[in-house]
């Protein structure tokens, strides 16, 4: 049994071993409570389809979801036509039609969120050479998760005396190097939310993030609440398992 | 080995151990066949392939007697505007000689619109007639040139070994020149 | 050419088996085959490396189906997987923290063996057959790692392929002839999958090779005594296969705990940025199971040292069989092993602290000074110790406590490790 435990613990800390790497930031993220958190964790829908508001009208002017299709929104709360509407806000290009020649069209519930540029380079042109990143798994993309984007809209300040900044730069203060070329973005009252919550910066940060968090990773909920099964499962056949050998092993002199 | 061989003559009996045995095991084959079915069911179609998609598809270049092929779900879809006469003779076939008997009504939705997927029902080739210069069978539909099956004008299966008639698609019209498919 | 096998059974399946004699082989290494009755929890890491292998290739073979390896689609089908397959993310998740589980449980395996000395004569080719099992895990590892193509992938195989720059003369004409181009592209991303999906089934038959040197002298055991009768075994079955599954589910707690609650602890953030070609993470790091030896890379100050010091430090696995000279097995009976032993498992765990820390300051001479301790530990440590060390008087068999030669040091007393 000892053994075990050596092997156990020697486990754990080879696990934890890679912890580190993970923290890479220097100013530390403050923390905020999710629905979304812990073993049963939910996205509240509320919260995340305001959040979807504040990403039709501030995030997606410049960032596209390229893999986030309006047909998840469904996952959202959302009915079958309010869905098609959302989607019928975006504008798509398809084609080539039978002149072989591409078309825009509005967005059906099948396609992506649209990036509102039609290439990387354009995206960069048009913002002082930094491209800003498709968002459909953001959440998962940075050190610090939700906490750290919530942290990052909210985070600008006005930059220290001796910061030198070029234009087109904001100083933040979770961003790595604090020199960001996202202005800020939300301010109170930039969107007007549709069930009359008041709209302030940290509002809408919480919301647009849970949102974010959502399309990043939309299977969360289906995945914990079958972990609890599977957990509770394997717990039980497991202890079958160690009385089934207790049984087998009862005969065998040490 | 040989101090194992006293099994069953101490602990709680034979009965009692035998449950724990087989309650182990049943909970165990649970467990296996729960594991398998995310094997399985990912090969079922994706949520990405079940989103229907829709196809709109322009009728007005379709003269009468001719067709279009359009694609739709990754299958080819006939799309022909009958003449009167094809109209007829689709009306006026007796339903008990049909290998497959649907009346005409019950396959189109405009009287001069004929629109079916045109996927042979026999072994899944593409029946020929939608183009100008294909035959179109022996009863002036579709013929299908791997085993040589023949199609009406209503698409349905006359001669040759295809069992059902050509599969009518779900679709609309969003007005007089436009069909939405799916 | 007909062999005079017999079968031992009766009815349909002597029928069979006499046709086909896996039965009665099965029968013999499965049920039968005899193993020593005192063997502890660390030898479960054995079995549950074959079953961890086993998730890995069937995981890997229904992603594969959903997967394109091409660098403009290998991203996006990975989040088609993620977001549209039925079960897709349950899937990807298994066989991304697979992985480390898998990593977890062969080296844990592999310091029980060096613990009890397990690769000691006669049992050298089973050791050596492990080595290459883990050096084959690695490079699947590795290469699976590529093919997500995010940032970590795109950057870690660049670094790790550029390692072969090092070569002397040809260094440059190996890393082109390894990407297929003049960096790490589509063709690198292609040959990747095809090798990854390969890999895996050479483990499997490198497995089996395992397993025949492993029974053809049996399971080494705590003592580290051979067996010296039926009084000091018990057939596998059923004593063994329900150790070996109630092992199999505490794994699989574990494992779950990770897929559904914490599926991307293991892996970096920076892996779900798709590949970019001109911009390098701040912080590139490999995944956590090869960190000791990116540090043992980083450690030396020169190119090719560095490099040819990272092989070294698995291949030096193989002549250890050699290097430990001591005639006392089990690590039980061998007071100063112990000590210089459980420092090693520290010294691995710091080389992989070092490993994940960017290489500046104070981590530079701890990774070398860790760096050192490995390798001398292998090469100056054990084979002084084999002529050094007083190990502890041995007991006379697995069943039988009495000690040998009341009090004697074993080392002198009568070759210990042979058969009675």
């Amino acid at each position: 049994m000892k053994k075990l435990f050596a092997a156990l613990a020697m486990a754990a800390t080879m696990g934890l071993a890679s912890g580190p790497a993970h923290a890479a930031e220097a100013t530390p993220i403050p923390e905020h409570t999710w629905q979304f958190e812990g073993i049963f964790g939910t996205f509240n829908r509320a919260s995340a389809q305001r959040g979807l508001q504040v990403y039709n009208q501030v995030c997606s002017s410049c960032h596209g979801m390229k893999y986030v299709a309006f047909r998840t929104l469904k996952d959202l709360g959302y009915s079958e036509d309010q869905v098609e509407a959302i989607a019928a806000q975006y504008t798509v290009t398809a084609g080539p039609n039978d002149q072989g020649e591409m078309y825009q069209r509005p967005a059906e519930p099948t396609d992506t969120f649209p990036s509102p540029y039609a290439n990387r380079q354009v995206a960069m042109n048009a913002n002082n050479g930094v491209y800003p990143p498709d968002l459909s798994v953001i959440t998962n993309a940075r050190p610090g998760g939700a906490e750290y984007i919530r942290a990052l809209l909210i985070g600008y300040k006005e930059p220290p005396a001796d910061a030198n900044m070029s234009p087109g730069q904001y100083w933040n203060k979770y961003f790595p190097g604090h020199k960001i070329a996202m202005p800020q973005m939300l301010v109170d009252g930039a969107v007007d939310y549709q069930d009359g919550t008041q709209a302030t910066a940290s509002q809408m940060a919480h919301d647009v993030t849970t949102f974010l968090h959502w399309a990043s990773n939309p299977h969360m909920e289906e995945r914990k609440r079958m972990g609890i099964k599977v957990i509770l499962f394997l717990i039980v056949l497991t202890g079958l398992l160690y009385a089934v050998q207790r049984k087998v092993w009862s005969d065998v002199k040490k | 080995m040989a101090n194992t061989a006293n099994t069953g003559q101490k602990g709680g009996g034979s009965s009692r151990r035998d449950f724990l045995y087989l309650a182990t095991g049943a909970v165990g084959a649970v467990g296996v066949g729960a594991a398998a079915w995310p094997f399985i069911d990912q090969m079922n179609p994706s949520a990405a392939v079940l989103a229907l998609s829709t196809t709109e598809v322009d009728l007005s270049p379709i003269s009468a007697g001719m067709g279009i092929t359009a694609m739709w779900r990754s299958k080819p879809v006939f799309l022909r505007k009958r003449t009167q006469a094809e109209i007829e003779q689709a009306r006026s076939v007796d339903l008990s000689a049909l290998p497959d008997p649907q009346p005409d009504k019950a396959r189109v939705k405009q009287p001069q619109w004929l629109v079916v997927i045109g996927i042979c029902t026999h072994l899944g080739c593409i029946p020929l007639g939608n183009k100008p210069s294909e035959p179109r069978g022996d009863y002036g539909g579709w013929f299908c040139p791997c085993h040589g099956s023949h199609y009406d004008t209503s698409g349905r299966i006359r001669k040759g070994p295809a069992p059902t008639n050509l599969e009518v698609p779900t679709y609309e019209f969003v007005n007089d020149t436009t069909v939405k498919l799916g | 050419m007909a062999s005079d096998y017999q079968t031992p059974y009766k009815g349909v399946l002597g029928w069979l088996d006499d046709r086909l004699p896996v039965i009665n082989f099965a029968d013999q290494h499965l049920r039968f085959y005899p193993t020593p009755k005192n063997l502890t929890y660390a030898w479960n890491f054995g079995s549950l490396a074959g079953i961890a292998l086993v998730i890995m290739i069937v995981t890997g073979i229904v992603l594969a189906m959903h997967y394109t390896p091409h660098t403009e689609y290998a991203f996006a089908s990975i989040q088609k997987i993620m977001r549209d397959v039925n079960y897709g993310w349950l899937l990807r998740y298994i066989h991304m923290n697979g992985a480390s589980f898998f990593f977890i449980v062969v080296y844990i395996h592999i310091f029980r063996g060096l613990y009890y000395g397990s690769y000691k004569q006669p049992r050298e080719v089973l050791w050596g057959l492990g080595v290459i099992i883990l050096l084959l895990m690695m490079a699947t590892a590795f290469m699976g790692y590529t093919l997500p193509w995010g940032q970590m992938s795109f950057w870690g195989a660049t670094v790790i392929t550029n390692l072969f720059s090092a070569v002397p003369v040809f260094g440059d004409e190996i890393t082109r002839w390894l990407w297929g181009g003049f960096a790490v592209g589509n063709p690198t991303l292609q040959r990747f999958f095809s090798l990854h999906y390969l890999l895996p089934f050479l483990i499997v038959g490198a497995v089996m090779l395992h397993l025949v040197a492993l029974h053809r002298y049996g399971s080494n055991n705590p003592t580290g005594i051979e067996p010296k009768g039926k009084q000091d075994q018990v057939p596998f079955h059923p004593y063994y296969t329900v150790k070996d599954l109630f092992g199999l589910g505490v794994f699989l707690i574990a494992l779950s705990l990770f897929v559904f609650y914490a599926p991307n602890y293991l892996g970096h953030a920076d892996n779900y940025i798709p590949a970019d070609p001109l911009v390098t993470p701040a912080h590139i790091v490999p995944e956590w199971y090869f960190l000791p030896f990116y540090a043992i890379l980083r450690a030396i100050p020169d190119k090719l040292g560095g490099v040819i010091a990272m092989f070294a430090s698995v291949l030096v696995l193989f002549v250890l069989p050699w290097l430990d000279r001591s005639r006392v097995r089990s690590g039980k009976y061998r007071p100063i092993f112990k000590q210089f032993y459980w420092l090693l498992v520290l010294d691995v765990l710091v080389l992989g602290y070092v490993g994940a820390m960017p290489a500046e300051g104070i981590w530079i001479p701890i990774g070398r000074v860790a760096t050192a301790y490995y390798f001398a530990y292998f090469l100056v440590i054990l084979p002084l110790l084999g002529v050094f060390e007083r190990p502890k008087p041995l007991p006379n068999s697995i069943s039988d406590p009495v000690i040998k030669g009341g009090g004697q040091p074993a080392g002198a007393a009568a070759k210990p490790m042979e058969k009675a």
